[in-house]
């Protein structure tokens, strides 16, 4: 049994922020870049076989990158073939691409077609 | 207990609901006992270990499945080392089987050192003739060209790599449902590869023993984890006449059956690792168990065919 001091209180509700930045920073937070521009971080987490966020809408020009967090190689196909296409992504690779004109690109897992994900871009 | 599922599905009174209830299959010797429509017998390791041979069948065939050669995570850190379990196991049965299937993921991620390992370990089985079918993890980049580079040789494949050939009476069928898959989607045969099956079928007498074998089943297991093909009935239509038609799969890691008709549905445990019961969990992703009950849930498939006996039996045996 753990009891809440002021002290711990204190160091879990820095913990609690620290989390919360960091899960914010993981669903699209801005990121400085060297020159004092930000560019957003658009990461789509590939876990239990669904791509988290399903949706994500992204401006024309903005990186999208996709992780693999489950055990299982999946893809990143696009439907259309409207973007290149992963190699199969181990646990823990990336895959991303440069989103281009604006418009609604859905895409899947070829490995496992059930998991379907759509990008939607937006003009900048 | 280490052997516990099978099935004879003679159509001879066996009540699938629940009855405890014997029976033997005609010449195996095997005593198949029955609950709850649940058929166990004697393991290959038992029968090994008594040095008991296997009384004659017309044809025995083994089923291994899902090597996943290259995974190395959590649920099972020596995948290669249980896949040379199970070659040991077949390597100690006193009746060697004719051949044997490998239902597909024979690799984790379709690597040429992957394949290469396979191939080495595979050397040890005195068992030397296997007829393959792909797992979706064998063809992830190259759309299988490797695959069928390796694994075709000794057969006229056609299409994407489907094929039929004949052994004792028995008209053998392997299909290919894990390329060109649809978004959304299910397992796929494809149109091409269904007229071919459909053409290849046409000329055989409807007493002539089917098996097909496939990686994905071909029935809706659980269609929301992706275990099923979409364009499997179209499939089954064409085998309907016959009256022995045995499915064999791989891909969910576990033993499931069903029958249906004249159709008995089969899939096989892998030699790699489990995956969860249907629904069970989250993903179907590999299932993590205690390290002493690893093997117990990794096993191979024997079948054995008689003559005049119109459904072939199934055992399954776990690798503990």
């Amino acid at each position: 049994m753990i009891t809440l001091t002021r002290k711990n209180k204190m160091a879990a509700l820095l913990c609690g922020i620290a989390f919360l930045n960091l899960s914010l920073f993981a669903l699209g937070g801005e990121m400085k870049n060297a020159d004092g521009t930000s560019t957003k971080q658009n990461k789509i987490e590939i876990k239990d076989f669904a791509f988290n966020p399903q949706t994500l809408t992204v401006k024309s020009g903005e990186n999208v990158t996709w992780i693999n967090r489950d055990e299982e190689p999946h893809t990143v196909v696009s439907v259309q073939k409207q973007f290149k296409k992963s190699t199969a992504l181990d646990t823990d690779q990336e895959f991303t691409i440069t989103a281009g004109a604006p418009g609604t690109y859905t895409y899947f897992c070829s490995v496992h077609p059930k998991m379907t994900g759509t990008i939607v871009v937006v003009k900048p | 207990m280490s052997d516990y599922i099978s099935h004879d599905h003679e159509h001879d009174g066996i009540d699938r609901r629940g009855f405890l209830h014997c029976m033997a299959w005609a010449g195996t010797g095997l005593l198949w006992t029955i609950s709850g429509g649940v058929l166990a017998s004697k393991t290959l390791a038992q029968i090994a270990k008594a040095g008991e041979p296997l009384p004659a069948t017309d044809l025995s065939f083994l089923q291994i499945s899902d090597s996943h050669i290259g995974f190395s995570k959590e649920a099972n850190k020596d995948v290669t080392g249980t896949f040379k379990i199970a070659l040991d196991r077949i390597n100690a049965m006193p009746t060697p089987p004719s051949f044997l299937i490998h239902t597909g993921d024979i690799t984790q991620l379709s690597k040429p050192e992957e394949f290469d390992t396979f191939d080495e370990v595979l050397k040890s089985c005195k068992t030397k003739d296997v007829f393959y079918v792909p797992g979706e993890h064998d063809v992830l980049n190259d759309g299988g060209k490797l695959y069928r580079d390796r694994y075709l040789k000794r057969v006229e494949a056609k299409g994407s790599g489907w094929y039929s050939f004949n052994k004792n009476g028995v008209h053998f069928v392997g299909l290919v449902n894990v390329l060109d898959l649809q978004a959304g989607g299910l397992g796929q045969l494809g149109d091409e590869q269904l007229e071919w099956l459909e053409a290849d079928v046409k000329d055989l007498g409807t007493s002539t023993p089917i098996v097909v074998f496939a990686h994905i089943p071909l029935w809706a297991v659980y269609p929301q984890w992706g275990w099923g093909t979409s364009d499997s009935e179209r499939a089954l239509g064409y085998l309907k006449r016959f009256g022995s038609v045995t499915v064999l799969n791989g891909h969910i890691h576990q033993v499931l059956q069903k029958v249906e008709g004249n159709v008995t549905f089969h899939t096989a445990m892998s030699t790699a690792f489990p995956q969860p019961a249907p629904g069970t969990a989250p993903s179907p992703g590999p299932m993590k168990v205690p390290a002493e009950k690893l093997r117990s849930m990794l096993g191979l498939t024997s079948i054995q065919y008689m003559q005049g006996k119109s459904a072939l039996a199934v055992v399954d045996s776990n690798l503990s």
